[in-house]
């Protein structure tokens, strides 16, 4: 049995344990540089703002509506994840932590009655930390996740679902009259590892809900879609096939891509804005122990922009050896950069990938055909990390980064960020004596 | 090939002289490892009572999870103890009782005040006779953010900011 716990409107409800004036409002956080909206109060989505949705087009919404928006503030989201996810951990003898606002629960061998130990621990993590979550409960991950979305959705839209099935919903304790009701209330887009295409291609043949999806043959769905979907239906049936997960597995590409503050024309700028990109991903590569065999660079103007001239350009950079060498990674990203750079364009966003990642453990020995002047600075990159984890990011950095933080001409648009309540002591909320 | 042939060869000898060779076990096997120095001289004599040096954390804090830092701005709480500048230690995991210092929520502001709850009546006091109770009409809800359990007041040197 696996619980799904989630947090609602997760980046909002965080912002709301700190502003209580937020709530009732119509609240939206905005993505790096106040781009785009990437989390929604349940006021900010009955405006109809979608996930996603451009700054400028939802900005009038401020004056109409009283719209507050805010910039993202991952410092804090990160801090009460953590504390979320503590007390998430304590529901049963395993947990994996699934994003920033989900965690699954294996509830193996935990006796007494599932539902109230949720609701227990749903209220707890209210109290403790000010995050109103939903949960799931199901015989497999998947049914867990349905669960959460049956538990969200009962409570936003009342008289969806049984009302009963608000908050918590354990599927495990419905019957199968009343688990065939709330499948058919269920569209099988909701279905978690079911994408836009195989809903339309579903949908296409007929198989428009949960119920639908959930009365086919697996052996069929295998020959007619794939193993993938087969996997979905046997665990939408009650057959576990994905089981938790200890320690995510090693990425296979590490980018940081960020859009500018304001348009930026020249070399130097774009050099500054690619030394940081190339550096925190580098220092992402060796926290996950890996080496990069090859590096991408790209830069584009803003397609918002129309009137501009427009230019988008990447290039990918082999490496010599595969590194997670800081110098050496930034030292390639300036030479993509230096090729496919070109003067004149307003350029609003550039990025950074490292590809061909692999176990740092492994080397690979190559001939002596040419001199190796190359020095192993393994060391000195653990210094650089320790640094910079101890005293803050940026602490240390490639002098080609130019200066550091507010300074910088590209350096983010984040003008309505709130202050770093629990991990900044200067920050701390003011209370009122 | 090789190897066998000489083993062979050498059992022979070995039987010659009237010596039977011992078959040696070479499957891995757990070796015990006695990590650390050995020092010449006297020894700590602290050495065995494995204190450890006191944690303020754990003193003062126990839900982590649970637990925040507020600044308190105003007067109001004076004869408290608690004075304008103090740093609040607030648990959110204590159920808030008459008489606690709490952290409540008034028309979306927050405000540090002691909590009467007696005979059916709840009302927010003030630890400052100029301050006036904060009464909550019909159907007005008081929500109690935390509970302050501790404060930090500082004396002359200034906290460290990071």
């Amino acid at each position: 049995m696996f619980a799904l716990v989630d947090g609602n409107n997760f980046y909002v409800s965080c912002e709301r344990v700190f502003r209580p004036d937020l709530n009732g409002k119509p609240v939206v956080v905005l993505s790096n540089n106040d781009g785009c909206a990437i989390a929604r109060s349940n006021e900010a989505k009955a405006l109809g703002i979608k996930m996603g949705a451009p700054w400028f087009e939802i900005r009038h919404f401020e004056e109409s509506e009283g719209l507050v928006a805010l910039s993202a503030n991952f410092a804090l989201y990160g801090d009460l994840s953590d504390r979320v996810a503590s007390i998430t951990a304590g529901m049963g003898p395993a947990h994996e932590i699934y994003s920033i606002d989900e965690s699954f629960v294996d509830l193996a061998g935990v006796p007494g009655d599932l539902t109230d130990r949720a609701r227990r621990v749903r209220e707890r993590i209210l109290q403790w930390v000010g995050i109103p979550c939903g949960v799931g409960i199901g015989a497999t991950k998947t049914l867990a996740k349905l669960g959460n979305y049956i538990a969200k959705t009962a409570e936003r839209k009342p008289g969806s679902y049984p009302a009963k099935l608000a908050q918590v919903c354990n599927l495990a304790s419905l019957t199968e009259a009343e688990m065939q009701v709330v499948f058919e209330a269920t569209p099988v887009n909701e279905v978690w590892g079911i994408g836009r295409k195989i809903s339309a291609q579903l949908n296409e043949g007929g198989i428009m809900t949960v119920q639908d999806l959930v009365k086919l043959d697996p052996a069929t769905v295998r020959r007619r879609w794939s193993v993938v979907l087969e996997r979905t239906v046997l665990e939408l049936q009650g057959t576990s096939c994905i089981s938790l997960e200890d320690a995510p597995p090693a990425k296979q590409e590490i980018a940081c891509t960020r859009s500018f503050g304001h348009p930026i024309t020249e070399l130097r700028h774009v050099s500054e804005a690619v030394t940081e990109f190339a550096s925190r991903a580098a220092e992402k590569l060796r926290k996950q122990r890996s080496l990069a065999g090859r590096i991408l660079v790209f830069i584009r103007t803003s397609p918002f922009r129309k009137d501009d001239p427009q230019y988008s350009r990447s290039v990918v950079v082999p490496l010599r050896r595969p590194t997670s060498d800081t110098g050496e990674l930034v030292a390639s990203a300036l030479m993509g950069l230096r090729a496919i750079y070109r003067p004149g364009y307003k350029l609003a966003k550039a990025g950074v990938m490292l590809l061909e990642l692999q176990d740092s453990s492994y080397e690979q020995i190559e001939l002596g055909l040419e001199q190796d002047n190359t020095v192993d600075r393994s060391k000195l990159m653990t210094a650089l990390d320790v640094v910079n984890q101890r005293f803050g990011k940026g602490t240390l950095h490639m002098a080609s980064a130019g200066m550091a933080g507010d300074k910088r001409v590209w350096s983010m648009k984040q003008e309505r960020r709130t202050p770093g309540y629990t991990t900044k002591f200067a920050d701390i909320l003011v209370v009122k004596a | 090939m090789i190897r066998l042939l000489c083993t062979v060869y050498m059992n022979s000898i070995l039987a010659d002289l009237g010596i039977t060779p011992v078959k040696l076990d070479n499957s891995p096997k757990w070796v015990m490892l006695i990590h650390g120095l050995v020092q010449a001289g006297f020894p700590s004599p602290a050495e065995d009572t494995c204190a450890k040096r006191i944690d303020l954390n754990a003193v003062l804090i126990s839900h982590p999870t649970a637990t925040y830092l507020l600044r308190v701005r105003g007067d109001s709480m004076i004869e408290a103890g608690i004075a304008d500048g103090d740093v609040l230690i607030v648990d959110r995991a204590v159920k808030a009782k008459h008489g606690h210092i709490v952290v409540a929520e008034v028309d979306g502001e927050f405000t540090v005040k002691r909590l009467f709850n007696r005979a059916g009546r709840i009302k927010l006091q003030a630890a400052n006779p100029t301050f006036p109770d904060i009464l909550f009409k019909d159907g007005q809800e008081l929500k109690i953010w935390g509970v302050v359990i501790h404060t930090i007041k500082s004396f002359g040197a200034k906290p460290c900011l990071h």
